[in-house]
């Protein structure tokens, strides 16, 4: 590996890393489009500090990125709080306007400009360790400007998360709860939306705007999937996102495609790849555990059915092996494997193809019957 | 201005706008009432991929091949939303924004990917991010009419169960309708719209054209019926001035974000001044019921004032009204708009009791609030 090539992945783990810990909270208070329209809205704050101030890499450009991002949220909330227009609407409604504006704006005044649109989609990562982009001080290389960023922009974030840490859990979880105890959550909402908005104008430069939702949602979606505890979460989140950077990187290099494109369909593999086979809550462990269940059920059933005609006349007939679905009304081939199931794990045993039921069967067929027992 | 009118092929132009205006605002109401209005944003961006890999497959750019493959990937995009929601704890703003950027992403890399093939033309990824409403010609616009006509027709003919579908679920299924066969039936439609306007406005601006008609339309009326049409004349009539505003300056602006920026003031307007929900009507509405509140408890003030003393002709002054009222600067107008009104009679200077009309008012204002 070269080294801008180790400089471009750390810089892509720097963006996933710091887009992920934002995520988290997104994904858990269903904020997760908020991304989408801050990502679009950056521009329209870009635009307007480039006319104010002529300068393309004047640190004002993040200010009015930043500050659009926050007003879009703002916006989006007061049209919702008016109770005529519904959140999902209200999100549709403000970011393509603001983005219209943007490109109108460009459009109108600054043909000759280099803020071309594709730029700001896809962004440009692979630029980022060119001379003209690196950070030297004192004559010493500390790398490229966007990576001292986004360190920064981490170092910014983990601090809101390890500083509020108490007040975000609250907040998001039980907002109710939260304002019981006089704690206001809006103080939060409006912290994490400043640092969503930082992180998106930040990753906006690397990364294109798209894959700064797809980072912000992914890992953190994929995280939700894995497991329960708030702090587990921000942890597999950051993991995930570093890893579908340098798996993404190494697959845009081997297609000669773009970063940022590979890097988010990395993303929905790694979500799709979780979202069939979590432990807990993938989807075939869900439907796994729910044939185990069913299963189960059907045991218990079948014992249950014998412990009614243990004695009776009728025992040979109702308890026949070969007219047990009859009774049971359970397809012929599913009755007959229950039954070959209650004998291999002795609950019953067979006698001239009637089952009969041993001590442990009976007692699994006298618990089952008992509130409460769980079948798990 | 009107010179720039007689530029060639801007009938075309406003043709295909208005018609595509129409659509996206019948179609969006349907998508705005059902909660979908990001939908239409994640669909729309899902088209990327299916767009590049039916190129890719048929190398051509016959727009209907190429629609085909946007439609299909529109499609499996909409499925998975829906099944991640269902079948997983991720919620609906999480799969739509994964679904959104992920498909995208893809396209993206796809994109890249056949550029940097020699033999491939650039399938260019401006004109599907912004459109191209200014090239539209009569060939187009044809195409979209083939495309809006079935679309209109099938909103037509299954009206009554996309009503029922959009308002009371489980009423359709007592029904008997199969609700999840028209909930289908509907995001096709949405993926039809979105494919065809896609070339037109672009990814970014399509999910404004699909929600803002139908949010504008929604103020001004409580029926679908009204709403649908409403939404989608202003869809078309912001299609169509978006068109001329766009074209008559000396440089071309794009014609896309003109429209959104059109239709967002109707919304804006629409949600400041229409009857009944408007906000302005609102706080009309709001400031004189209050008036009339104040009124009312100004006369009701009065007359248990006169009750709790013997001698009926014993008035109160205004300032004894003003202590147990709760809003006091606004007691003397009150009093004197009851006075005028005939609620309220002067016995002497500065002192007044409730006329025999004026408690009558009141006994059946009260007698309201029982039968409430």
């Amino acid at each position: 590996m070269t080294q801008a090539q180790i400089e471009i992945q750390l810089l892509a783990m720097a963006t996933a890393v710091a887009c992920s810990l934002c995520g988290v909270f997104l994904v858990l208070r269903r904020m997760t489009l908020m991304s989408d329209a801050i990502s679009h809205t950056v521009l329209l704050g870009i635009v307007i500090a480039y006319f104010m101030t002529g300068d393309l890499a004047s640190p004002w450009l993040i200010v009015g990125a930043t500050t659009s991002g926050v007003l879009t949220v703002l916006m989006v909330e007061s049209l919702q709080k008016t109770g005529v227009v519904r959140e999902d609407a209200a999100i549709g409604l403000v970011f393509p306007a603001l983005f219209s504006i943007a490109v109108l704006l460009i459009s109108i005044f600054s043909r000759n400009v280099h803020l071309d649109m594709d730029s700001v989609l896809v962004g440009k990562i692979a630029l980022a360790p060119l001379p003209s982009r690196r950070m030297e001080i004192w004559g010493y290389d500390f790398g490229p400007k966007s990576l001292m960023l986004m360190v920064a922009i981490i170092i910014m974030n983990l601090g809101f998360i390890f500083v509020f840490f108490k007040e975000l859990k609250v907040s998001t979880f039980d907002p109710a709860f939260s304002k019981a105890i006089g704690f206001n959550p809006y103080w939060i909402h409006l912290g994490l939306i400043l640092s969503v908005s930082t992180t998106a104008v930040a990753s906006f430069d690397a990364v294109g705007s798209i894959l700064v939702v797809a980072l912000m949602a992914g890992p953190a979606a994929t995280a939700y999937l894995l497991t329960d505890k708030l702090s587990n979460m921000l942890a597999w989140s950051c993991i995930i996102g570093m890893a579908s950077a340098v798996l993404g990187y190494w697959l845009a290099h081997f297609l000669d495609a773009s970063i940022s494109g590979s890097m988010s369909t990395i993303t929905g593999i790694i979500f799709g790849f979780t979202f069939l086979f979590a432990p807990e809550r993938g989807l075939l462990s869900v439907w796994n555990r729910n044939k185990v269940r069913n299963r189960k059920f059907k045991l218990a059933l079948l014992l249950l059915h014998l412990t009614q005609h243990e004695g009776t006349i009728r025992e040979e007939e109702e308890c026949h092996i070969e007219s047990l679905h009859l009774h049971l009304r359970w397809d012929e081939y599913e009755a007959r494997s229950v039954a070959f199931e209650a004998v291999e794990t002795y609950c019953a045993t067979q006698e001239n193809k009637v089952l009969k039921l041993t001590p442990k069967g009976r007692i699994i067929a006298l618990e089952s019957l008992q509130l409460g027992t769980n079948l798990n | 201005m009107f010179e720039s009118l007689s530029v060639p092929g801007l009938g075309s132009v406003l043709a295909g706008t208005a018609i595509l205006g129409f659509l996206c605002g019948t179609v969006g109401t349907f998508a705005v009432l059902r909660k979908q209005s990001l939908m239409g944003d994640a669909i729309s961006h899902a088209c990327l991929p299916g767009l590049i890999l039916s190129f890719i497959i048929f190398n051509s750019k016959d727009s209907w091949l190429l629609i085909l493959g946007a439609a299909i990937s529109g499609t499996i995009a909409a499925l998975i939303v829906l099944g991640i929601t269902r079948f997983s704890r991720v919620k609906e703003d999480s799969s739509l924004a994964i679904t959104l950027s992920v498909f995208f992403g893809f396209g993206l890399m796809l994109l890249t990917w056949v550029q940097r093939r020699p033999d491939a033309a650039q399938a260019g990824l401006t004109r599907f991010l912004f459109g191209q409403a200014a090239t539209l010609m009569d060939r187009d616009v044809w195409f979209l009419a083939t495309i809006a006509i079935p679309c209109l027709l099938i909103i037509f003919l299954f009206w009554k169960q996309f009503q029922l579908v959009c308002f009371d679920r489980s009423f359709a299924q007592s029904l008997g309708i199969s609700v999840s066969l028209f909930e289908i039936l509907l995001s096709l439609l949405l993926v039809m719209v979105i494919v065809v306007g896609l070339e037109t406005v672009g990814v970014v601006l399509m999910s404004a054209l699909l929600v803002a008609p139908a949010v504008a339309a929604r103020q001004w009326t409580n029926k679908l019926g009204h709403m649908a049409i409403l939404a989608g004349l202003f869809g078309s009539f912001s299609g169509i001035a978006g068109a001329i505003l766009s074209n008559m300056g000396k440089t071309s602006i794009p014609t896309g974000p003109v429209i959104v920026l059109f239709i967002t003031l109707i919304v804006l307007l629409s949600i400041l001044f229409a009857p009944a929900r408007g906000i302005v009507w609102y706080q009309f509405k709001h400031w004189r019921d209050s008036k009339i509140l104040h009124l009312d408890s100004v006369l009701a003030n009065l007359s248990s004032l006169a009750r709790e003393h013997s001698g009926k002709q014993y008035g109160h002054s205004i300032a004894m009204l003003k202590e147990i009222s709760s809003n006091p600067s606004g007691v003397p107008g009150s009093v004197q708009k009851l006075t005028e009104l005939g609620l309220v009679k002067e016995v002497e200077k500065g002192f007044f009791i409730p006329t025999s009309k004026g408690v009558e008012y009141l006994a059946e204002k009260t007698s309201h609030m029982g039968a409430n």
